[in-house]
């Protein structure tokens, strides 16, 4: 696969953690075959890792008989990544920024945060027929936060 | 994921190895870092070079294991710390929280 190729795909799965990895195995595969290097496609892994395992626990809630979608779409450079699940949706705004320092020892609530910090954007869409829709975008061509890429 | 257990001067050094994910490593990390301070050994030292992966809840849980220690008037420190790991410390600012070795003798004698 050369860089600057279009590519989608697809992937559903149920409910269970043992499930997280092949969905991140997928996106860093996706982006070492559109040339980015070992450390970026582990850092968009990651924040694939972040949202299953969130549509997994907090959308899904562990029910192994909803779904959890995936699907990556490569136009040139640009990646997004759409993670679907089947439940109830949440309020962005009540999700609390993990570097204030009250927040700092708290066991939980850093998914999102390192999903923002390793893609360019992230984006929620809550349907109308239930389920939310996470959308994280990233350009392959630049380095972004920690997150490097060949140019 | 594994771990494995000495003691060396009053200090409990707990190798770590392997993935501390959700639903995998968190929950034995947990079990671990319990079973160590039960015990009375409250001077814990994690060995982290043989993580393999570690997501938000294995960042949870290193967190969790620290206050777990603390409030038992111990005290949790890190050695050798993967690069991945340390990024991932960095961009939370946790790395202010722990105190980071890479010399076994000189986290030892830290405490």
């Amino acid at each position: 696969m050369e860089r600057g190729d279009t590519e989608r795909i697809e992937i559903t799965i149920s409910s269970r953690f043992e499930n997280i990895e092949l969905v991140q195995v997928i996106a860093e595969h996706l982006c070492e075959n559109a040339g980015v290097d070992e450390d970026g496609s582990h850092w968009i892994g990651m924040a694939v890792r972040e949202a299953v395992a969130n549509a997994i626990k907090h959308g899904n809630k562990l029910d192994v008989r909803k779904k959890v979608n995936a699907t990556f779409e490569l136009q040139g450079y640009e990646l997004e990544i759409t993670i679907s699940d089947e439940g109830q949706g949440f309020d962005p705004e009540k999700v609390s920024d993990p570097l204030n320092p009250q927040n700092l020892m708290k066991t939980s609530g850093r998914g999102i945060f390192y999903m923002k910090t390793f893609m360019d954007q992230v984006s929620y869409t809550f349907n109308t027929s239930g389920g939310t829709s996470l959308v994280m975008t990233k350009n392959l061509a630049k380095g972004n936060g920690i997150a490097s890429t060949k140019a | 994921m594994k771990a494995t257990n000495r003691t060396v001067d009053n200090v409990e050094i707990i190798a770590l190895q392997g993935k501390i994910t959700i639903g995998s490593g968190d929950t034995q990390l947990r079990e671990v870092i319990s079973n160590a301070v039960s015990a009375g050994k409250t001077n814990v030292l994690l060995d982290l070079s043989g993580v393999t992966t570690i997501d938000s809840s294995g960042i949870g849980e290193l967190v969790g294991s620290y206050t777990t220690v603390t409030n038992r008037g111990g005290k949790l420190k890190l050695l050798h710390l993967p690069a991945k790991l340390n990024e991932l410390l960095h961009v939370t600012q946790l790395i202010t929280v722990f105190e980071v070795y890479d010399n076994e003798r000189e986290a030892v004698a830290s405490f």
